[in-house]
């Protein structure tokens, strides 16, 4: 506008180079535009500042200047310095990570552990090379690693109970959401179902798991279960956690795919049905394709959740990461560390959800285009 | 031609008899038919065969199965009760104490986590960038540290942090009233005296008159277009009426005031710290879920809408009560119904602090004490289903009251 | 194919088909290894090393039976439960005997189906207080937040001692040990109460251990006890006479050191005799070898042994032998004849 009402005329080109506009950019342009643009912006921007002032450094303080990393015990920790005794996490990370895994044999829980991301690969990344081969493995996978954990067939054999620490967590989250992905799939089928006594069962079931919480599940699992199998078999206590977990999900896992199937245009059944396709083809041909592919940061996110769900089994005496970590605490010797394995146990937490929950995202974001393009 | 005909049809007739089966199974309405005796004859099969097994297996044990032992003295103690309760109560006694916890413990939790939900909501959507980063943090750290670490975590702060009874008598108090310890927080109790049954009577009779008088100033409004400030007026008469009443009589309201007696406060009202510590934990995890959903809400309101409400020439804080928190509504109160459900049976695990909820009276001590484990089991099952079917019920209708109605 | 053959060898390896109530000894040698339910954490009883081994005095009881059967005290597999959890991981087959300082009372016993084979050791409840608050006695704790273990015995007692005494208490209730210690140390509580044992071994790992005094009060009677399923005599008899064998040795002079150069020809001592299997065939009568007794004790040592190695006076814990001192010195520790 200012232009075309400027009195001076310049030949097109030949315009001198105008000064950029005052402040429009650079460090304090950013600072008056994103902290201080209004009094309730510099209000809002005290109250951070001052929150960060007072939370920071007695964090930094305690968690890493003051902190003692190497020391024989407890006291030998207060000796060095009043902050964190990282020493003591240091000692015992194998145990956090191990549980009482032999230590000979825990070359095999690296390489189940590695595998699990082979055959993730194809799963979570639509370009990996030769996927529908590759596929083949991530269905054998579960089988590869309950064989090489639990041993026989050639490897000295681990009983369930040595089980312990992040292998039991990603072993139980891993399990219950490998597993209840096809129950849930079933589920929410039989919840779309146009047959009203599967449906009823259906939608019982998955609000009977939806209704009650993971903790009395795991009770009836180590209280219960075994009044409701003939009389005398019992079976390990771990395996029925898994079975449980995966029941609890697959009532999640199936609401995830209903909002799958639900997102699916009527004209795809419709379309499916006029090429004369019967239900089950229609099904895995036209339906639960497009339905699981748009489910997919939904499933994540029910993984997210049951990972974290997975420290609830201290509460019927397994000994994940967290039972590891309290159970250590009554060691004499370091007794009273209580913060220190906790927060350790957070950020262990904190790292392997929020990768995924980024992962999840960049999902989301990918489909979204996907689907309004 | 016409004999052609019958035996083609007699043949076919023929056929039919001979695959009576298979043209059933073809038939649409009969194989579902058939599908669903399947299952329902597999589910009921299923169920006998559990049944008889539990039977077969309490036998063994010399169990019996009955819910008797309910009215048994239950012998142990529980530290907050909202009902009477002692050593000598029933088993039943002490479930009742524990739902009420669990229920107090939910309540409050959706409450808190509502309010903060929204706060960080809105604050991440805020221009300042520093606060809104902070939030972010806050937000992507606490959904992603299992919540049971983080009651674990705030119950180690509670119990590590706040003093002792001693020291807080001298220093952790608000004007000598209110006190933070390590025992939990102290505060005075109000003990209502005779004449206050007339406060709260014109309190409800403050709220029945503010209701009647928001339908009328609506019907007026529809009918002539003025609006009244029905906001400030009955918000006026709920407060108003019954502090004016309360003033007028003399303050009819009596405090008991905690005091540092022996080893404890006593006196007050306290809020122990495995309360606290659930509490708090529960809510700050609920609201960084609150958080994201009301922040994808408000995001999901079209900026026409803005645009278009001011273009009518409303100020921006009508713009907000009338055009999008109605809208946005709508979009976040379906999944904060899951989370209002979620924040519910994560109260369960009270139980690693030892709070007195459902699951640490009945499901906890009470199985202990008795060897109870299947009826306690159901128990605590049952409770947890009808809250969640409650909640749910509740949320579906308020859902389908918002519901945008299409003209 | 393989596929599913993998997996339903993988389910078959782990669902061990295991009888509820009868041939415990049958199930525990054909699986090579004793399963034993113990505490999760009690200083001096039952906890882990830095290595992850369990060690302390009923995790010695155990080791002491894996080595009556099967003469090798490593093979036992240690369950770790709550208070909370023991019984039924008992009663589901799941462990096949409890050592977890585990009080044999009467509702135990008959309604809740538990087997208790013997005391081990004679405990009370007692409490503990930091010196300071300068409590001399029980009865003056009215008004006292106490912490407290869940789904134990002590927390009835505790409910029954403040009643008949008509003072009020809060009762704090925690689910371990470690918890209580916590607790109890942070302040939350002014007074932390169990076992007068546990009280004294968590007192051990205090950093100031003299500034906390246990009262003299002992409200209850605690026999802690190793205890099986109702039904399975033999194997009862197998957990009751090791650990009876174990304070005969005591009675007997018999230590980890002399069991060998006593166990390899009959003696003078036919009690020594017949204990050790030199002499008849007492093993034989509980399905063992007949040196099962010689077995359990080169493994661990005599009762005293234990004690000693473990909760003695000269350990961290601390605890003088008392009650638990054989009957012959004043303490009710008393073995049935070998015979």
């Amino acid at each position: 506008m200012a232009d075309t009402t400027a009195t001076q005329r310049y030949e097109p080109g030949k315009h001198p180079e105008l000064p950029p506009p005052r402040l429009a950019s650079g460090p304090i342009y950013w600072v008056r535009e994103n902290l201080l643009s209004s009094w309730y912006n510099v209000f809002l921007t005290f109250i951070g500042v001052w929150f960060l002032w007072t939370i920071v450094p007695p964090l930094l303080n305690w968690g890493l200047f003051d902190a003692v990393f190497e020391a024989a015990d407890r006291a030998g920790c207060q000796a060095l310095g009043d902050g964190a005794c990282w020493a003591f996490i240091s000692e015992r990370y194998k145990l956090f990570i191990y549980g009482f895994y032999p230590e000979e044999e825990r070359w095999r829980v690296i390489l189940a552990f590695v595998l699990l991301f082979v055959a993730l690969g194809p799963l979570l990344f639509d370009k990996f090379p030769s996927r529908g081969k590759a596929m083949l493995f991530s269905l054998a996978y579960p089988f590869i690693a309950a064989w090489l954990l639990l041993g026989g067939f050639g490897l000295t054999p681990v009983g369930t109970d040595q089980f312990g620490g992040t292998l039991l967590n990603i072993i139980v989250g891993v399990t219950g959401i490998a597993f209840s992905l096809p129950i849930g799939i079933l589920l929410a089928l039989g919840r779309a179902s146009d047959m009203p006594a599967v449906r009823v069962i259906c939608v019982a079931f998955i609000e009977f798991i939806r209704g009650v919480p993971l903790i009395t599940l795991l009770f009836v699992a180590s209280t219960m279960l075994s009044y409701f199998l003939p009389p005398g078999t019992s079976f390990d206590l771990l395996l029925r956690v898994l079975i449980m977990v995966t029941l609890f999900s697959s009532g999640y896992m199936a609401e995830v795919i209903r909002g799958g199937l639900q997102a699916i245009p009527r004209g795809q059944y419709e379309a499916a049905d006029s090429m004369g396709l019967k239900y089950w083809q229609s099904m895995r041909l036209i339906v639960l394709p497009q339905a699981l592919k748009i489910s997919i940061p939904g499933i994540v996110n029910t993984f997210i959740g049951l990972f974290k769900d997975t420290t609830l089994v201290i509460i019927i005496g397994l000994l994940d990461i967290l039972g590891m970590g309290r159970a250590s605490l009554a060691d004499s010797k370091w007794a009273g560390l209580s913060n220190e394995v906790y927060i350790s146990i957070a950020v262990f937490f904190f790292l392997f959800c929020f990768a995924m929950s980024r992962y999840s995202l960049y999902l989301e974001s990918k489909l979204e285009t996907g689907h309004r393009t | 031609m016409a004999s052609i005909d019958s035996t083609a049809r007699s043949a076919q007739t023929d056929d039919g008899q001979r695959n009576i089966i298979a043209r059933l199974w073809y038939d649409k309405e009969t194989r579902s038919i058939i599908l669903q005796i399947i299952t329902l004859a597999l589910l009921v099969a299923f169920i006998a065969y559990i049944t008889t097994n539990a039977i077969a297996n309490l036998k063994l044990l010399g169990k019996t199965f009955s819910f008797d032992f309910l009215n048994d003295p239950a012998h142990y103690d529980i530290n907050q009760t909202l009902v009477e309760y002692s050593s000598t109560s029933t088993h039943f006694r002490a479930m009742v104490v524990g739902i009420l916890n669990t229920l107090l413990v939910a309540f409050c939790g959706v409450i808190l986590a509502t309010i903060l939900g929204f706060i960080f909501g809105v604050l991440r959507l805020s221009p300042n960038w520093l606060v809104s980063r902070i939030v972010y943090c806050f937000i992507e750290f606490t959904r992603n540290v299992p919540v049971l670490l983080q009651i674990l975590l705030v119950h180690g702060i509670v119990v590590h942090l706040l003093p002792q009874p001693r020291v807080a008598q001298e220093s952790a108090n608000i004007a000598n009233s209110i006190f933070f310890t390590n025992r939990g927080v102290f505060a005075p109790m109000p003990i209502p005296e005779a004449g206050f049954n007339i406060v709260i009577g014109a309190f409800l009779a403050a709220i029945v008159f503010a209701v009647v008088f928001a339908k009328w100033a609506k019907a007026k409004q529809d009918a002539t277009g003025q609006h009244l400030p029905v906001f400030w007026i009955c918000t006026g008469a709920i407060i108003g009426a019954p502090l004016l009443l309360y003033l007028m009589l003399g303050m009819p309201l009596a405090w008991d005031m905690p005091a540092l007696k022996g080893f404890n406060f006593r006196g007050g009202f306290v809020i122990r710290p495995e309360f606290l510590a659930l509490w708090l934990a529960l809510a700050f995890y609920t609201s960084a879920f609150i958080a994201e959903i009301v922040r994808a809400g408000i995001l999901a309101v079209s900026k026409g809408q803005w645009e278009a409400a001011s273009a009518l020439g409303l100020p921006r804080g009508r713009t907000l009560n009338l055009v999008i928190i109605p809208q946005a509504l709508r979009v976040i109160v379906p999944p904060l119904t899951s989370q209002y459900l979620n924040l519910t049976k994560n109260s369960s695990l009270a139980i690693a602090i030892g709070y007195m909820d459902v699951v640490a009276t009945i499901g906890g001590i009470s199985l202990m004490q008795t060897g109870k484990e299947m009826e306690t089991m159901i128990i605590v099952i049952l409770f947890y289903l009808c809250v969640s079917l409650t909640i749910s019920a509740f949320m579906n209708w308020y859902n389908r009251r918002i519901k945008l109605v299409e003209r | 194919m393989k596929r599913y053959l993998l997996g339903a060898t993988a389910a078959l390896a782990m669902i061990g088909a295991t009888a509820a109530n009868a041939g415990t000894l049958d199930d525990v040698k054909a699986r090579g290894e004793l399963i034993c339910i113990v505490n999760t954490g009690l200083p001096g009883f039952s906890f882990t090393d830095e290595s992850g081994k369990w060690q302390g005095f009923d995790v010695d009881h155990c080791r002491a039976v894996a080595a009556a059967i099967f003469g090798d005290p490593n093979k036992v597999k240690y369950k770790p439960a709550t208070g909370k959890t023991r019984f039924t991981i008992l009663n589901s087959g799941e462990g096949d005997v409890i050592f977890r300082n585990t009080t044999w009372t009467f509702v135990r016993d008959v309604d809740v189906k538990l087997a208790f084979q013997g005391t081990n050791y004679y405990d009370g409840q007692g409490f503990m207080v930091p010196k300071k608050l300068g409590v001399k006695s029980a009865k003056e704790l009215d008004g006292a937040s106490v912490c407290i273990q869940t789904g134990t015995t002590t927390e009835l007692n505790l409910a029954d001692f403040f009643r008949s005494n008509k003072i009020k208490y809060e009762p704090v209730p925690i689910e371990s040990n470690e918890e209580a210690r916590t607790n109890y140390l942070a302040g939350r509580c002014d007074v932390y109460t169990t076992d007068a044992s546990g009280l004294a071994a968590t007192r051990a790992t205090f950093k100031d251990p003299q500034n906390h005094v246990i009262l003299p009060e002992i409200i209850s009677k605690e026999p802690l006890g190793p205890a099986t399923r109702h039904g399975d005599d033999q194997w009862s008899d197998i957990i009751r006479w090791t650990t009876n064998a174990l304070v005969a040795a005591e009675e007997l002079g018999i230590t980890q050191k002399n069991v060998g150069e006593l166990g390899a020809k009959a003696t003078d001592n036919p009690e020594i005799n017949r204990l050790l299997g030199t002499e008849g065939n007492l093993g034989g009568m509980l399905g063992l070898d007949k040196d099962w007794a010689a077995k359990a004790i080169k493994a661990v040592g005599n009762y005293g042994e234990i004690f000693d190695r473990n909760i003695g006076p000269k350990t961290p814990i601390g605890l003088e032998r008392g009650l638990n001192a054989l009957w012959t010195d004043g303490g009710l520790q008393y073995t049935p004849p070998f015979r």
